[in-house]
């Protein structure tokens, strides 16, 4: 069996995306307020990021492929914007009678 | 395995591992929003109950959830890393780099089953076994609804994924994929690594928030 040694920038891809982990996690206890859900959010795409671009070889890809592994993001994209213009200008949301069928 | 040809449709490999490709990458579009509709309903609730939804997270094992996530992580690098082998022509050593992936898979369906086991015993479970007092019960049971639907969602996308390598790394063991063709251990190979990515963002929207004091 002809043995492989993977390549550096794998090797480094995996190392650093640990480190994120790592970091992410010490940050979730650190108290920055509202401010811990945008790191988690900002690690979590970074490592994502990591994991298209290197593992998922789309840095090296070229034509199509772009467009069509961004278009799902896209739609989520809108999906979130439109929903959240919703909720967002609610004058009742949560609704306030919500709790009283709860409790 | 020199005489592999092209399908009838494709002028040649090339062109064929390209179109593969490009499916699965639709297929995967697609699983964006699968999961986009599950994370945007968190979003919701979590926009209208924070502090519920902090204290629900608080309850969630994090050593486990971090362990998986370095799990998944590191299974990613080894099918990257069967792609490259494969590449080279080595496709029984990607072969044994597929099934350690799926192994690694396997590991972290048995720690979240733990988990579940552990939710169970602490009634955290809606709909089978919850129980929760306090001012916000209602937003600890919205949230582990989602826990549940979305893990568990994710955990079938984990066995499917098991079950690809498995049968593909079969294939690359009996000599099927050469360094001119191995385009479903590429496919299977982006697939795992999609099952990965949504598991970053569920580890952070569902370990992470209510932690810091």
């Amino acid at each position: 069996m002809t043995m492989v040694r993977p390549p550096r920038v794998l090797l480094l891809s995996w190392l650093v995306l640990l480190l994120l982990l790592a970091l992410t996690v010490a940050a979730a206890y650190w108290p920055l307020g509202t401010f811990n859900t945008v790191v988690a959010l900002t690690i979590a795409t970074v490592k994502t990021l990591i994991v298209a671009a290197i593992f998922m070889e789309l840095r090296e890809s070229r034509g199509l492929l772009i467009p069509f592994a961004g278009a799902g993001v896209f739609w989520f994209a809108i999906l979130l914007w439109l929903a959240f213009t919703d909720f967002a200008t609610r004058p009742d949301f949560p609704p306030s009678l919500l709790p009283l069928i709860w409790n | 395995m020199s005489d592999v040809r092209p399908a009838a449709q494709f002028v040649d490999l090339r062109q064929q591992h390209e179109v593969a490709q490009l499916g699965m990458w639709v297929f995967l579009g697609t699983e964006v929003l699968f999961f986009g509709g599950l994370i945007l309903a968190y979003c919701v609730y979590r926009f209208g109950y924070p502090d519920g939804f902090a204290e629900a997270a608080r309850h969630t094992k994090i050593a486990i959830g971090a362990g998986n996530t370095a799990i998944l992580l590191t299974s990613s690098f080894l099918v990257a890393w069967a792609v490259t082998a494969a590449r080279l022509g080595a496709g029984r050593f990607a072969a044994v780099l597929m099934w350690a992936a799926a192994g690694l898979g396997a590991v972290f369906l048995v720690l979240k089953g733990i988990e579940y086991r552990e939710e169970y015993r602490e009634q955290l479970v809606p709909g089978l076994h919850f129980s929760y007092t306090g001012p916000h019960s209602g937003p600890v049971s919205l949230f582990y609804s989602f826990y549940f639907a979305a893990t568990g969602l994710h955990a079938v996308h984990v066995t499917v994924g098991i079950l690809v390598l498995i049968v593909i790394g079969i294939r690359a063991r009996a000599g099927r994929y050469s360094a001119r063709y191995h385009a479903p251990i590429t496919v299977a190979a982006l697939y795992w690594h999609f099952v990965d990515a949504v598991w970053i963002f569920l580890f952070a929207l569902i370990y992470l928030p209510g932690r810091a004091p």
